[in-house]
C-alpha cells in the first residue's frame, strides 16, 4: 500500500462541531453603537458549498456618511478625551472576549472564507486577539514609542480590508488605531463580512462608547464612499496594488493620510546547504497556507540547481499528502477558494501559465465536487518573464525557477515591482543574513516563511504598499507626530 | 577685471552643460547678470537618476561611520569656503548669507552625527511568541528625487540633502543656482560620484518628471501649493513613490526626516538546536 492511500482515503473525518452557538440570519450595519437597517442587503454564502449563511446590509453613501458622522462625534466628545489608561482597558476587553468567544470566530471565518478550521483556530483567531491584548498595553504608552516627538491621533479613520483574513484583519486596522486615540469606520470585504459583524457584537457587549467602532459591510462602491468622504482624516487599506493605486488617486491633493498593504509575489529561496527537509515543509506552508490567499505567500520558488530535482520531487511527495476539502474538518489542508470569481482568476492565470510553456503539475488528491476548490499546483520551466512568476495569483500555485549563485538569486528575486516579504534558506548565518538583507522586500524570513506577530511589524517596498502594520513601527501609521 | 563662474549642473560627480542647451539668466536686484544657470531639461534629470541608482548599492554599503565623517568633511569644506558663499548669497539678495552659511555648517555637523544612531534609535527586537529572533531595523529607501524650498538660501538645500544621504539614499535634487557652488564642495568632500546630482531649471517644467520617474523610490515636495501638491500625488502613482510633503521652507533638524526615507525591514529567525 502506498503511504499516500491510507492519509487520502483511509483518515477519519474529524468535523468541527458547529451547535454551540448560533448566527444570525440577516445582520445589520454597526453605526454608532446601534444596528442600522440598511437600504439595500446582500447574501454572504460558504464557499465550501455555495449555500447561502446569512443576509448583511449594503452600506451605500448615506450609511457610509451616517458612520463617518458617528466617529467624528464619538472622537471629538469622547475617545479623544479620554484618559489613556481607560481607552487601552476596552481594549484588553474585547481582547479578552475574543478569546472567550475564539471557537465561535474560528466556525464562521472557516464558513464564511472557506480557510481550514485548523488555520481559523490556531492562527487568525488568536493573532487577532493578541493584536488586540498587544495594542491595549500601549494607548498609555505611546510617547515612549516616538523619542522626541509627541504622538497626537490623527482622528477619524476609513479602512478597507480583504477577505483573506477577515478576522485578524480588522484587528490589524481597529486595535493600534483605537490604542492611538483615533476612531475608525471599517469596510469589511464583500465575501467574508460575518467576523467582522460577530466582532461588532462583541464589541457591543465589551460597552465601548458609540461611534468609536463603526463596521459597514457592503462592496466596492462603499469602500468608495468612504474613500472619497471628506469626513475621514486617513484611509488604510489592504488589498490589491491596483485598488491601492486607485485609492492614492482618489485621495490625491485631500490632505487624507494613508498606509497601504498591497499585493506581492514573494520569492522563497533554497540554497543547498539548507536543511532540504524543513525547506519542503517552509515551501508549502509558503504558498499553501490558507489556499494561497495570502499577500505574502512565497509564490516564487527559487532552487539552487544544484538540488533542485531532490527538492521538486520531496515537494510533489509531500503536496501529495495534502488533503484538500472540508474546510471544518480538522485533517483539512487546504480549505475551499474564497469565491467563485477569484476561483475564475486563478483559472485564468494557470491557462495563461501553461500557454506560455510553462510546465504544469497537479497531485492526483480528489477535490469535492460542489464548491471552489483549486488543486494545489506547481509550474516549473518559468521564465521571468512568465505572467504566473510576475502576477499575484493569490491562490494554490507555485512558480519554480532555478539559480546558481546567490548573486543571480537576489538578481532574480528582486526582478519584480513588489516587495513584500521573502524567505531564504540556508544553514549558513552569514549567507541568510547577506540574503536577506539584500532582498527589496519589509518582511524576510530565513528557514521559516509566512510568520506573524502583533509585535513585529508588517508591511511592503515599492508598489507592495506604504507603511506598516504592528509592532513599534506600525504605530506611527495612526499618530500624527508633534515635533 | 574679474572672471565670471559658469554655472553648469552637477551629475555623477562631474559638471556637465544641460544637454538641450538652455539657460536661465539670474540677475540681481539691480538687474546685473550674475550668471547663465543651466535650465535643465527632462532628460539631464534622467541622466541624474541614473547616476544616483548606480550609485546606491555603493553608498547603502559604506559603513554609518564613513557616512557621518564624509557629511561632517562636507562640513569642514564649506566652512573653509564660507567667504565664497557668503557673497554669492548677498549678490543674489539673500538676508543674513553669513548666518545662512553657519547654520549650514552646523546642520550638516549635527546630521553627520546621526549616521550611526539613528538606526539603534528606530530599530527593534521584537518578542514574539514562538521560537524566532526578530527584529526590525530601518533601510534606505532608495534613490530619492527632490523638489526644494523655493527659498535662494544655503540652509534650504542643506536641511533637505543632508537627512536623505546620511540615511544611506542617493539622490537628484532641484534646487538653486548656489547650490551648483555647493556641488563644489561635495566633489571636493569624498562623496562618490552619483550620490547627490543637483540641477538647476524650470520647477513646472521638472516637477511631473521628478514625480513620476518610475526608477525613483521616493519623492520630496517642499511646497504649500495645493495644486501643485496634488498633481505630484497623482504623478507620483504609477510606483508608488514614498511622497514625502513638507511646508517651503527649510526642513527642521529631526531624526524623523532621516527616517522619511527609510524602510522598515524586519527580520526572522528560529531560535533552536
Amino acid at each position: 500500500m502506498d503511504s499516500n492511500d491510507f492519509i487520502l482515503g483511509g483518515y477519519a473525518k474529524a468535523p468541527e462541531s458547529i451547535d454551540h452557538f448560533s448566527i444570525n440570519s440577516s445582520y445589520d450595519l454597526f453605526i454608532g453603537g446601534r444596528w442600522v437597517k440598511a437600504t439595500q442587503q446582500f447574501k454572504t454564502t460558504n464557499p465550501a458549498n455555495d449555500q447561502v449563511i446569512a443576509e448583511v446590509g449594503l452600506a451605500g453613501k448615506k450609511e457610509v456618511n451616517q458612520a463617518i458622522k458617528a466617529a467624528r462625534k464619538a472622537y471629538e466628545s469622547v475617545w479623544s478625551k479620554m484618559p489613556a489608561a481607560d481607552r487601552g482597558k476596552y481594549l484588553f476587553r474585547i481582547a479578552r472576549l475574543l478569546q472567550e468567544r475564539a471557537r465561535q470566530f474560528a466556525v464562521v471565518e472557516s464558513l464564511d472564507g472557506g480557510k481550514p478550521i485548523r488555520e481559523s483556530r490556531d492562527v487568525d483567531v488568536p493573532l487577532a486577539a493578541a493584536h488586540f491584548f498587544y495594542h491595549a498595553g500601549w494607548a498609555d504608552k505611546l510617547s515612549y514609542a516616538f523619542p522626541g516627538a509627541k504622538p497626537k491621533p490623527i482622528g477619524v479613520i476609513g479602512q478597507i480590508i480583504p477577505w483573506n483574513f477577515p478576522l485578524l484583519m480588522a484587528a490589524w486596522k481597529i486595535a493600534p488605531a483605537l490604542a492611538c486615540g483615533n476612531t475608525v469606520v471599517l469596510k469589511p470585504a464583500e465575501t467574508t463580512p460575518l467576523s467582522a459583524l460577530m466582532l461588532a457584537q462583541l464589541i457591543e457587549d465589551a460597552d465601548l462608547p458609540p461611534g468609536v467602532v463603526n463596521i459597514v459591510t457592503g462592496a466596492g462602491e462603499t469602500g468608495q464612499a468612504l474613500v472619497e468622504h471628506p469626513g475621514i482624516d486617513k484611509i488604510a487599506f489592504t488589498g490589491s496594488t491596483e485598488v491601492g493605486k486607485h485609492i492614492r488617486k482618489a485621495i490625491a491633493g485631500s490632505g487624507k493620510r494613508y498606509t497601504l498593504e498591497l499585493g506581492g509575489k514573494a520569492a522563497n529561496i533554497i540554497f543547498e546547504d539548507a536543511p532540504i527537509n524543513e525547506a519542503v515543509e517552509g515551501i508549502i506552508n509558503g504558498i499553501f497556507f490558507n489556499q494561497g490567499h495570502v499577500c505574502c505567500a512565497g509564490s516564487r520558488l527559487f532552487v539552487q540547481e544544484s538540488i533542485a530535482d531532490q527538492v521538486l520531487r520531496k515537494l510533489k511527495k509531500r503536496i501529495g499528502t495534502l488533503i484538500v476539502g472540508d474546510p471544518l474538518d480538522k485533517n483539512t489542508d487546504i480549505g475551499a477558494i474564497n469565491s467563485r470569481e477569484q476561483l475564475d482568476r486563478i483559472k485564468s492565470l494557470v491557462k495563461i501559465g501553461k500557454e506560455e510553456g510553462a510546465q504544469l503539475w497537479q497531485s492526483d488528491q480528489r477535490i469535492p465536487r460542489k464548491g471552489n476548490w483549486f488543486k494545489p499546483t506547481l509550474f516549473t520551466q518559468c521564465a521571468q518573464s512568465h505572467r504566473i512568476v510576475q502576477e499575484e495569483v493569490f491562490g494554490p500555485v507555485l512558480a519554480i525557477q532555478t539559480f546558481r549563485t546567490p548573486k543571480e538569486a537576489i538578481a532574480k528575486a528582486n526582478n519584480t515591482p513588489y516587495g513584500l516579504s521573502g524567505g531564504v534558506w540556508t544553514d549558513k548565518g552569514s549567507k541568510a543574513f547577506q540574503m536577506t538583507s539584500s532582498l527589496n522586500a519589509g518582511v524576510v524570513w530565513a528557514n521559516t516563511f509566512n510568520k506573524f506577530d502583533p509585535v513585529s511589524p508588517f508591511g511592503g517596498m515599492q508598489e507592495s504598499g506604504i507603511g506598516r502594520e504592528g509592532g513599534l513601527q506600525g504605530l506611527r501609521a495612526y499618530c500624527n507626530l508633534e515635533l | 577685471m574679474t572672471i565670471p563662474k559658469t554655472y553648469k549642473l552637477f551629475i555623477n560627480g562631474q559638471f556637465p552643460r544641460t544637454e538641450s542647451g538652455r539657460v536661465l539668466e539670474i540677475r540681481d536686484q539691480k538687474g546685473v547678470l550674475i550668471a547663465n544657470a543651466s535650465r535643465a531639461s527632462r532628460k539631464d534629470f534622467r541622466e541624474a537618476v541614473s547616476a544616483a541608482r548606480k550609485s546606491f548599492e555603493g553608498w547603502k554599503k559604506t559603513t554609518a561611520y564613513l557616512r557621518g565623517q564624509i557629511l561632517y568633511r562636507i562640513a569642514e569644506v564649506l566652512q573653509g569656503r564660507k567667504g565664497q558663499f557668503v557673497d554669492e548669497l548677498r549678490m543674489q539678495g539673500v538676508k543674513n548669507p553669513e548666518s545662512d552659511v553657519d547654520a549650514s555648517i552646523d546642520l550638516l555637523v549635527y546630521y553627520a552625527g546621526w549616521s550611526d544612531k539613528y538606526q539603534s534609535v528606530f530599530s527593534s527586537v521584537n518578542p514574539v511568541s514562538s521560537a524566532h529572533f526578530n527584529f526590525s531595523s530601518p533601510v534606505p529607501v532608495g534613490v530619492v528625487s527632490v523638489i526644494s524650498p523655493s527659498s535662494l538660501s544655503l540652509l534650504s538645500l542643506v536641511s533637505v540633502l543632508a537627512p536623505i544621504i546620511v540615511g544611506a539614499n542617493t539622490c537628484v535634487i532641484l534646487s538653486h543656482l548656489s547650490s551648483i557652488s555647493f556641488a563644489e564642495v561635495l566633489a571636493t568632500s569624498d562623496v562618490p560620484a552619483g550620490v547627490v546630482n543637483l540641477l538647476t531649471g524650470q520647477r513646472a517644467e521638472l516637477v511631473g518628471e521628478f514625480a513620476r520617474h518610475m526608477d525613483v523610490n521616493s519623492t520630496l515636495l517642499c511646497s504649500d501649493d495645493q495644486s501643485e501638491i496634488g498633481a505630484v500625488e497623482r504623478d507620483s502613482i504609477s510606483n508608488l513613490k514614498r511622497l514625502v510633503i513638507r511646508s517651503d521652507c527649510s526642513l527642521e533638524p529631526s531624526p524623523y526626516s532621516i527616517i522619511d526615507f527609510q524602510e522598515d525591514q524586519t527580520t526572522w529567525h528560529p531560535i533552536g538546536v
